[in-house]
C-alpha cells in the first residue's frame, strides 16, 4: 500500500471523492446564490431556508401523497420556486431600488420566518427519509465503498450546474438575461419583459435550492435548521468565486469541498474554518473573487 | 409628519399603561401566597425542543394534576424558552423568583444553562430539579442545596452504554467526537468504562461543532480502522447525521453504532430502517414494565400523538417528588425555604410509575436503574413507537457516578 504525506493512499481517494460529494451540494446551492445575485443584485439570504423547504417538500409529497423520490425531484422544485415566485412578486421586487442591505435584511428574515414556521409545525428533531430502493446499496471502486446514491449526487449535480451554465451562456434566453442585468431599461425597450424575466431568475435559483434539499434529504437530517448549516459555507463559495460568476461558483463549491475533504484527513478539527481561512486569502489578494469581474 | 403620529401616541399609551398591568398583576401574586408555582424553564425553539419542551410541560402539569387537589395544594405551572442561552435562562428564573413568586424551577436542558440556573435558584433559596441537562458539576463541584438531579447525566449514559456494550461483545471502539467539553467529557469517560471492561479504542475523530453537517470522512476512517463499535459523541442533529449516514456507508453489520446522548423522539426522526441495530440509554422507556404503561396510557392524552423520552417523563417523576415533599412540610414552609423543601426530598424514598422506587443522595442525585436499549428492526415493532428491546439494566448502587469529594454537601 503507497502512501501520501503518511496518509494511505485508498483513504486519501477515498476522503477526495467525498468531498466532491459535499462540493456537489455547494456548487449547487452557490450556483443558485449567484444567478440571483448576478441578475437581481439580491444577496438572497433565505437560500438556505428554500433549501430546507425542498427537502420538507418532498417529505410531505412522500407521506400526504405518497409521492415518492423521483417525483419529488421534479415536483419540490417547482412547488418551492412557484412560493419563490409570489416572494419574489410581493416582496423582494420592492427592494431593486434600494441599497443591497435592504435586500440582505429582508431575505434574512424571511429565512427566519421560514424556518420558525417549520419548526413550529413539525419540530426539531427532522422526518425521516428513506433512499430510493433503486440507488440503495453501495459499490466498491477498489479503494473504498461508494454508496450508489452519493455517485447520484454528484452526477446530478454536475448535469444541472452544466446545464444552467448553458442556459445562461449559451442560449438566446440567456443572452437577454444577461443584457438585462448590464441595462435593463434598454432591453425593454427592446420589447423584451424585463420585470417577469427577473421573477421567473428568482424562481429559478429558488428552484435550484429546493432540488439540492430533495437531493440531500436521504443523507441529512431533515430539519428546519438543515439550511442554516450549510448556508455560511455556502456564502463563501460564492465570495471566493467571485459574486454573480456562475461558472466561478460551480468550480469553486467543488474545489472547496476538496479541500474541506483532505482538511477533515490531516486536522480534522479544522475542517469548519479552512473555507473561511481560503475566503480571507482571497479576498486579500483578488477581492473579486477568483473568477469575479472587478468593479 | 402626521403619519408617525398615531404610532407614536399608541406607544405611548402602551407605556401609560404597562404599570397599570403590573399593579393588577402584583397584588394577585401576593393574595395567592399559598399557590405553589412550578415553572418549567426549557428549549421551547430550539434543537432541544423535541427531546424537553412542550412535552416537560404536559408531564409536570400531570403530576399536578394527579397529587395537588388530593392534598388541598393550589399550584400554578408556568413555562417559558431559555433558548439554550445562559444569560436568558439566569434572567427569565430571576424574574420568576422576584416578580412571579416561582417556587420550583424544572427540566432545563443545556448544561451551561442549567448550571447558571442553579446558582440563582441557591441565592434566592428556592428549588432547582434537573432533568434535562446532562453535566454531572450539578452533583460535584457545584452541588447545591437547593438542587435534585433527576434522569440523566453523562456518567450514567458512559456506564451503561460504554460498559454493557463490551460485556455483550462490542470490545473494539472508535468515537466520532464533537469538539466541545460535552462531547470530550462523553468520549473521556465512555472510553475509561470501554478499557475497564477490557475493551479497546482504536481511534477518535474530533470534528468541530457545530457547524459539520457531513460524516462520512469520520465513518470511513472508523471502518479502516477496524472497530466493532461506533461511539457516537455528539447529541441531537449531529447523531441523527451520522446515523443516517453510516446506514447509507453500511456500516452495520460489521460495526454498531452505539449513540451515547439519544432519546425516542430522535429514533422516531430517523425511521426504524435507518436507526434499527442502534445502542442507546435512557433511564425510562413507556413500553418498559406496568407502571411505565399505566403512566404512559394517562399521559397519552397530553402528548399529542407523540411519546415522552426520559428527561420529559422525568419532569413528571421530579415534580411528584418536590409536590410530596412540599404537602409534607406545608405550602406556607415550603415558600418560605427552598433548601428546607429539598432536605424533605431527600429524607424521603421516591416512588413513582416512572422510575419505579429510588433515593435522592445527599449530593442531590436521584438513584434509579438505567437500560441499555437497542432499536428494533421495522420487523420486530409491533405498532408506532414500538421501538425498543431491553438489552441490559444496570442496578441504581451502579449506575451513577460514586459520591464526588469535589460537592461540598457530602463533607458536612
Amino acid at each position: 500500500m503507497f502512501t501520501i504525506f503518511g496518509i494511505p493512499g485508498p483513504l486519501l481517494f477515498g476522503q477526495l471523492l467525498l468531498g466532491l460529494i459535499n462540493g456537489a451540494f455547494y456548487a449547487m446551492l452557490s450556483l443558485g446564490l449567484a444567478v440571483i445575485f448576478g441578475l437581481l443584485n439580491i444577496i438572497n439570504f433565505a437560500h438556505g431556508a428554500l433549501f430546507m423547504m425542498g427537502a420538507f417538500v418532498a417529505w410531505m409529497l412522500l407521506n400526504y401523497a405518497g409521492i415518492g423520490y423521483w417525483w419529488a425531484l421534479l415536483l419540490a422544485p417547482l412547488i418551492v420556486g412557484a412560493f419563490g415566485l409570489v416572494l419574489e412578486r410581493t416582496l423582494i421586487s420592492r427592494l431593486y431600488k434600494l441599497d443591497h442591505l435592504y435586500g440582505l435584511l429582508l431575505t434574512f428574515g424571511l429565512a427566519l420566518v421560514i424556518e420558525g414556521l417549520f419548526r413550529n409545525e413539525y419540530g426539531s428533531s427532522g422526518m425521516p427519509y428513506q433512499i430510493p430502493s433503486a440507488l440503495q446499496g453501495a459499490t466498491n471502486l477498489g479503494f473504498m465503498f461508494l454508496p450508489n446514491y452519493r455517485g447520484w449526487v454528484v452526477v446530478a449535480a454536475l448535469v444541472v450546474c452544466l446545464a444552467t451554465w448553458l442556459l445562461i451562456e449559451k442560449t438566446k434566453l440567456g443572452a437577454m438575461l444577461r443584457a438585462a442585468t448590464e441595462n435593463a431599461p434598454l432591453v425593454q425597450a427592446f420589447g423584451v419583459n424585463v420585470p417577469r424575466m427577473v421573477t421567473l431568475t428568482y424562481a429559478g435559483g429558488v428552484a435550484l435550492a429546493a432540488l439540492a434539499g430533495v437531493l440531500a434529504a436521504p443523507i441529512y437530517s431533515v430539519n428546519p435548521n438543515m439550511g442554516s448549516s450549510f448556508i455560511n459555507t455556502v456564502f463563501a463559495v460564492v465570495v471566493i468565486g467571485g459574486m454573480g460568476s456562475i461558472i466561478g461558483s460551480v468550480l469553486t463549491g467543488f474545489g472547496l469541498g476538496v479541500i474541506e475533504g483532505l482538511t477533515k484527513v490531516f486536522y480534522p478539527e479544522a475542517s469548519a474554518t479552512v473555507v473561511f481561512v481560503v475566503m480571507a486569502i482571497v479576498l486579500l489578494t483578488r477581492p473579486a473573487g477568483l473568477f469575479g469581474k472587478a468593479a | 409628519m402626521t403619519r408617525p403620529m398615531p404610532t407614536r401616541r399608541a406607544t405611548l399609551l402602551g407605556a401609560a399603561t404597562l404599570p397599570l398591568a403590573a399593579g393588577l398583576a402584583a397584588p394577585r401574586a401576593r393574595a395567592a401566597g399559598k399557590t405553589i408555582r412550578i415553572g418549567v424553564l426549557n428549549d421551547m425553539s430550539g434543537p432541544y425542543r423535541d427531546t424537553t419542551g412542550q412535552l416537560s410541560v404536559a408531564c409536570t402539569r400531570l403530576a399536578v394534576a394527579e397529587f395537588a387537589a388530593s392534598k388541598g395544594l393550589t399550584v400554578d405551572v408556568l413555562s417559558a424558552d431559555h433558548q439554550n442561552k445562559p444569560d436568558v435562562g439566569a434572567g427569565i428564573a430571576r424574574q420568576w423568583f422576584d416578580r412571579d413568586d416561582v417556587d420550583m424551577i424544572m427540566d432545563v436542558p443545556t448544561s451551561s444553562v442549567a448550571l447558571a440556573v442553579n446558582s440563582v435558584c441557591r441565592e434566592k433559596n428556592k428549588v432547582f430539579i434537573n432533568s434535562g441537562a446532562a453535566t454531572t458539576a450539578l452533583t460535584g463541584k457545584q452541588c447545591s442545596p437547593n438542587t435534585i438531579h433527576y434522569t440523566y447525566d453523562t456518567w450514567m449514559l458512559a456506564r451503561s452504554t460504554g460498559g454493557n456494550t463490551v460485556k455483550s461483545g462490542g470490545d473494539t471502539w472508535y468515537f466520532v467526537t464533537a469538539d466541545y467539553v460535552f462531547g470530550h467529557e462523553l468520549e473521556e469517560i465512555t472510553a475509561r468504562f470501554v478499557t475497564e471492561a477490557k475493551g479497546k479504542v482504536l481511534g477518535h475523530a474530533i470534528y468541530p461543532f457545530p457547524g459539520t453537517t457531513d460524516f462520512s470522512s469520520f465513518l470511513l476512517a472508523a471502518q479502516a480502522a477496524g472497530a466493532k463499535v461506533l461511539g457516537l459523541a455528539n447529541a441531537g442533529t449531529d447523531t441523527v447525521n451520522c446515523v443516517k449516514q453510516a446506514h447509507e456507508f453500511g456500516l452495520a453489520p460489521a460495526m454498531r453504532v452505539a449513540a451515547l446522548l439519544m432519546t425516542i423522539p430522535d429514533v422516531h426522526a430517523l425511521g426504524l430502517a435507518t436507526a434499527r441495530g442502534l445502542l442507546l440509554t435512557e433511564s425510562f422507556y413507556w413500553n418498559l414494565n406496568d407502571r411505565t404503561r399505566a403512566f404512559t396510557a394517562r399521559a397519552k392524552p397530553a402528548l399529542g400523538g407523540r411519546m415522552a423520552n426520559m428527561i420529559q417523563a422525568g419532569c413528571y417523576a421530579g415534580t411528584l417528588h418536590y409536590l410530596k415533599a412540599v404537602a409534607d412540610i406545608g405550602a406556607d414552609a415550603a415558600k418560605a425555604d427552598g433548601a428546607a423543601v429539598v432536605a424533605r426530598m431527600k429524607a424521603m424514598p421516591t416512588d413513582d410509575d416512572v422510575f419505579g422506587p429510588g433515593k435522592i443522595r445527599a449530593d442531590g442525585q436521584l438513584l434509579v436503574p438505567s437500560y441499555l436499549f437497542e432499536v428494533k428492526t421495522p420487523e420486530q415493532s409491533k405498532g408506532e413507537w414500538d421501538y425498543y428491546n431491553l438489552l441490559a439494566t444496570t442496578a441504581p448502587g451502579e449506575a451513577w457516578q460514586p459520591v464526588d469529594p469535589g460537592c461540598p454537601l457530602v463533607k458536612a
